[in-house]
């Protein structure tokens, strides 16, 4: 049987993690390399002008993918009326146009058509590996995602409190390659292990005052730094401790499994009283961790969203009645090809700046 | 005498101030960009270092606005702020009670919210400039009038002509309309005054709760019309601080002040006026972002580097 060549859109340094699991299905993958300049231009030369950021990138990271051979394509759907969902087949209809002749294999969350899960996977596993084996490669594989956020995590704590600037995405990047290349779940926590020993060696000002900003918005430009300018490190830098809503393995889990996370639960609870219905995407999402956050005692919020993304667009209005209510700064950021990098910085210096006066103006008076 | 610089680099206009310990102040300075920050910093460094030079110690050097990088590196600034938080200290310095700023310059245009003294709340103008003072110099231009006397003219209309204010595309087109008409051209200017008003209430103040005290600064501040016309539209008495035209810059030496605190400045002295400074741009072809690179070099020596995405260009 011949070895069927696979790709997949680039999403963070996930990308890793699906490679893993796609070479032990018996595939030679073709690894996208990180969304620039150049898979925007081409995203958007052939892409519909209304279709939002994501879609473009995706289909940019395709084109320059698929010239080096691909049978196939694995990508997931989207939850409720979210038009990712609809991205797979508008992404296969175009290519075609183009005369790539290649595959789309499309993962649906689990818990909305369990049935056509199975049979989604049985097609990716055309070597027709044991249900077993499938299971352990999917659980290394999770492991590996779940090394890859801890790590994450622990730089985007130390970065605002890192004493050179820089030190922390530097050292964070060398091992990172710690997690990549390690395989077995042994390998995975040793490796893990020893990343957060090394990360634990920079020298850092735990004293000093930071301020805490949540990040919510939809999961693409949440994840991939590329889409959105590399935001969490420009706020890092400017002293800010970023914690995210969105990590793969906590909406991948709310998503798959039956029994519903605690997290997932408070989370649409938070949200019930000023959106008690799915609007599809991460709208309600957004919603519900900006209010955990202001429980939490964060000091600010930023939002994320593509230009034109109907659910964060709701989530943005509910989000300025939430900021004035409880006297929470938010700023929002609508994201397409045509945002420019300099005004977003000077927004978010004086949006970490105020941030920081309020919050010693707050500890002035205790 | 102990005094600090600040230096606000702008599109249109380009001001230093120098200001002592009890915020006073000493210099103030408003030039005209016209598109050359270099050659405009070093004209201005010049005027000060011909008034001041060996007479003043400058202890702090802070900049803002669109060009505050460039203007740190060339001048040694021991902060390099955004300008929102400069405005905000400096208006927050002189009318302590402020709770909304109102501040439109030539390209971009502010509301700032303070509370208790802290601001709480800010937005921009985004992509279009139709609610900043351009808006105002293209009109002036057609109508050959000169911008300082277009408040005046303003003041003289009895009835507002209608302008549509949401794109200045169309502004245009319907003072064309109006002025073929026959209307008078006080009232179309003070039509225009309120357009100007409408955008930025609609879109940069979308949202937001403006309470007076209400402090209203940047260049666009000059116009007496446009004061009338947002004290119409707002109900509410409108502030111009003695300094409007310099806010920024002000803002810029009390945050140099701050920073400083007694330590020395990184302040390179009024001799940067004689300085050559050349700049270069390339694109780096490391990866496929393709990022266009500036530099700048002083006397030879790249002081430096803006445009990358990563750290690899950057200087020190």
């Amino acid at each position: 049987m011949k070895t069927l060549r696979i790709t997949f859109p680039y999403m963070g340094n996930y990308v890793h993690a699906f490679r893993g699991l796609l070479e032990d299905l018996g595939y030679e993958v073709v690894m996208p390399v990180k969304p620039s300049k150049r898979t925007l231009d081409l995203g958007v030369k052939y892409a519909p002008e209304f279709s939002c950021l994501p879609y473009k990138i995706v289909l940019g990271t395709y084109l320059e993918t698929l010239p080096k051979g691909v049978d196939r394509i694995v990508t997931s759907g989207g939850v409720g009326p979210c038009r990712a969902g609809l991205y797979a087949s508008l992404h296969e209809k175009i290519l075609k146009k183009m005369g790539y002749n290649v595959e789309f294999i499309v993962l649906e969350p689990p818990l909305v058509d369990l049935k056509g899960f199975y049979k989604t996977v049985q097609k990716l596993n055309y070597k027709n590996y044991s249900l077993w084996y499938i299971y352990k490669a999917i659980k290394r594989n999770w492991r590996k995602i779940k090394a890859l956020d801890t790590i994450e995590q622990k730089a985007l704590f130390l970065r605002p409190r890192e004493l050179k600037k820089g030190s922390v995405s530097a050292k964070y990047k060398e091992v990172l390659q710690y997690v990549i290349n390690a395989y077995s779940e042994k390998e995975i926590d040793e490796a893990e292990q020893e990343a957060l020993k090394q990360l634990d060696k920079i020298p850092v000002d735990l004293e000093k005052l930071v301020v805490k900003v949540g990040m919510v918005g939809e999961i693409y430009v949440l994840l991939e730094p590329s889409s959105n300018f590399e935001i969490e490190e420009t706020i890092g830098h400017l002293g800010a401790e970023v914690k995210r809503s969105m990590f793969l393995t906590g909406w991948t889990r709310d998503n798959t499994l039956p029994g519903k996370s605690e997290e997932l639960v408070s989370v649409k609870a938070a949200a019930k009283p000023y959106l008690p219905e799915l609007i599809g995407g991460h709208g309600q999402d957004s919603i519900g961790n900006a209010i955990l956050y202001i429980k939490q005692g964060f000091d600010g919020l930023i939002q994320l969203a593509p230009f034109t993304c109907i659910p964060e667009i709701v989530a943005r209005t509910i989000l300025t009645k939430i900021s004035q209510e409880h006297n929470f700064p938010i700023l929002t950021f609508f994201l397409d090809e045509q945002t420019g990098k300099a005004g977003m910085e000077t927004r978010l210096e004086a949006f970490i700046d105020l941030l920081k006066r309020k919050k010693l103006q707050k500890l002035s008076k205790s | 005498m102990d005094l600090y610089l600040g230096i606000d680099v702008g599109s249109v206009s380009t001001n230093l101030v120098l200001i002592d310990e009890e915020n006073n102040v000493h210099e103030s300075l408003y030039l005209r960009t016209r598109g050359q920050p270099i050659r405009v910093i070093k004209e201005g460094m010049q005027i000060l270092k011909e008034k001041y030079e060996n007479k003043v110690t400058i202890k702090g050097v802070g900049t803002t606005g669109s060009g505050r990088y460039l203007a740190g590196v060339i001048v040694g600034a021991d902060i390099v702020k955004n300008e929102i938080t400069a405005h905000a200290i400096a208006t927050t310095t002189f009318v302590p009670e402020v709770q909304t700023i109102i501040e439109i310059g030539g390209q971009d245009s502010k509301i700032i919210i303070i509370r208790d003294g802290v601001v709480t709340d800010f937005a921009m103008n985004t992509v279009c400039a139709a609610g900043t003072g351009s808006f105002l110099d293209q009109q002036a231009s057609r109508l050959n009038i000169p911008i300082e006397q277009f408040g005046e003219l303003a003041l003289k209309s009895t009835v507002p002509v209608r302008i549509a204010g949401r794109c200045t595309v169309f502004a245009e087109s319907d003072m064309i309309h109006k002025q073929q008409l026959g209307y008078k051209i006080e009232d179309i200017i003070n039509g225009l005054c309120e357009a100007l008003v409408r955008n930025y209430l609609n879109n940069v103040g979308k949202n937001k709760e403006i309470l007076p005290p209400i402090v209203f600064q940047g260049g666009v501040a000059a116009n007496r019309g446009i004061r009338e016309a947002f004290a119409r539209a707002l109900g509410q008495d409108i502030i111009v601080p003695k300094h409007y035209n310099v806010m920024g810059a002000i803002g810029a030496a009390i945050l140099a002040r701050e920073a400083t605190n007694g330590q020395k400045t990184n302040f390179k002295g009024f001799a940067i006026a004689d300085y050559n400074y050349e700049t270069r741009s390339f694109e780096c072809t490391y990866c496929p972002n393709h990022c266009e690179i500036a530099e700048i070099s002083e006397e030879g020596k790249v002081i430096g580097r803006w445009g990358g995405r990563c750290p690899r260009w950057e200087v020190i």
